[in-house]
């Protein structure tokens, strides 16, 4: 289970139409407890694939890195990631499975024509050989405080 | 003579959520052996088939990447520290 509150469910959204027709990117920041992971912070990442932007993203190690240290600056860790998959469904393609870290939740935000659509939350199967959906709740209230006010920080390069 | 090694939180699920793990060797390949040798699953994750590092598993020994060092062969001491550090790629299946 993955829960977010609707602000953080909308900063993805929101993210996902602001680069269509390209793919965003960005860190979900949270705790991973027995029930489940918790997102507590969306942090928008410049996607610094040069080309094919709008079917790639990337996140580079000094950005991974960057919110790693912060991450870990306010007791959190880095639980997952999300990216936009623009007039296409919210499900992880080959090149994603290929690509995949084990243990993060994957997040998805399918966006057609500009509209967002379905967004959903995938984990690589240990043995790399599929991802699995886990459920993602999105919560009314804001029952999570932020890290700090207006969240939605961006990395940017 | 021991290495700090340095594992990123996607991993630790893989090492009883150690965030540093001492291992002994002389370069970075002997370190990476002995981690995926003491965390065994953890190899399918770094290396792919053929024994190659995966792509988008970047190692660091301090701030420098080992693709511009001499690889897995760069050569370590107690002093310095070796980061995993992951690049997170993807994107849909075909160009549109």
């Amino acid at each position: 289970m993955l829960t977010m509150t609707h602000t953080a469910l909308h900063k993805i959204k929101v993210h996902s139409m602001e680069a269509y027709p390209e793919e965003c990117c960005g860190i979900l920041v949270g705790l991973e407890n027995k029930g489940g992971k918790e997102v507590l912070d969306v942090l928008k990442i410049d996607n610094a694939k040069g080309e094919n932007r709008t079917r790639r993203f990337l996140i580079t190690p000094a950005d991974y890195r960057r919110a790693e240290a912060e991450a870990s600056a306010e007791g959190l860790e880095v639980i997952g990631f999300y990216h936009s998959h623009p007039d296409h469904p919210a499900m992880p393609s080959q090149f994603d499975l290929d690509h995949a870290w084990p243990s993060c939740s994957y997040v998805i935000a399918s966006v057609e024509e500009r509209i967002p659509c379905a967004v959903r939350s995938w984990v690589l199967k240990d043995d790399r050989t599929a991802f699995e959906e886990e459920p993602l709740e999105s919560l009314q209230k804001e029952a999570y405080r932020p890290i700090r006010k207006g969240s939605a920080r961006a990395i940017h390069h | 003579m021991s290495t700090k090694v340095m594992i990123p939180t996607p991993l630790r699920a893989y090492t009883e959520k150690k965030d540093v793990v001492l291992l002994e060797g002389n370069t970075v390949g002997d370190l990476l052996h002995q981690l995926t040798s003491t965390y065994a699953p953890l190899r399918r994750h770094l290396f792919d088939d053929q024994g190659s590092l995966r792509s988008f598993v970047n190692v660091y020994v301090n701030d420098e990447d080992i693709r511009y060092l001499q690889q897995e062969e760069t050569r370590v001491t107690e002093k310095d520290t070796v980061s995993i550090i992951p690049s997170i790629a993807g994107g849909k299946e075909s160009a549109q």
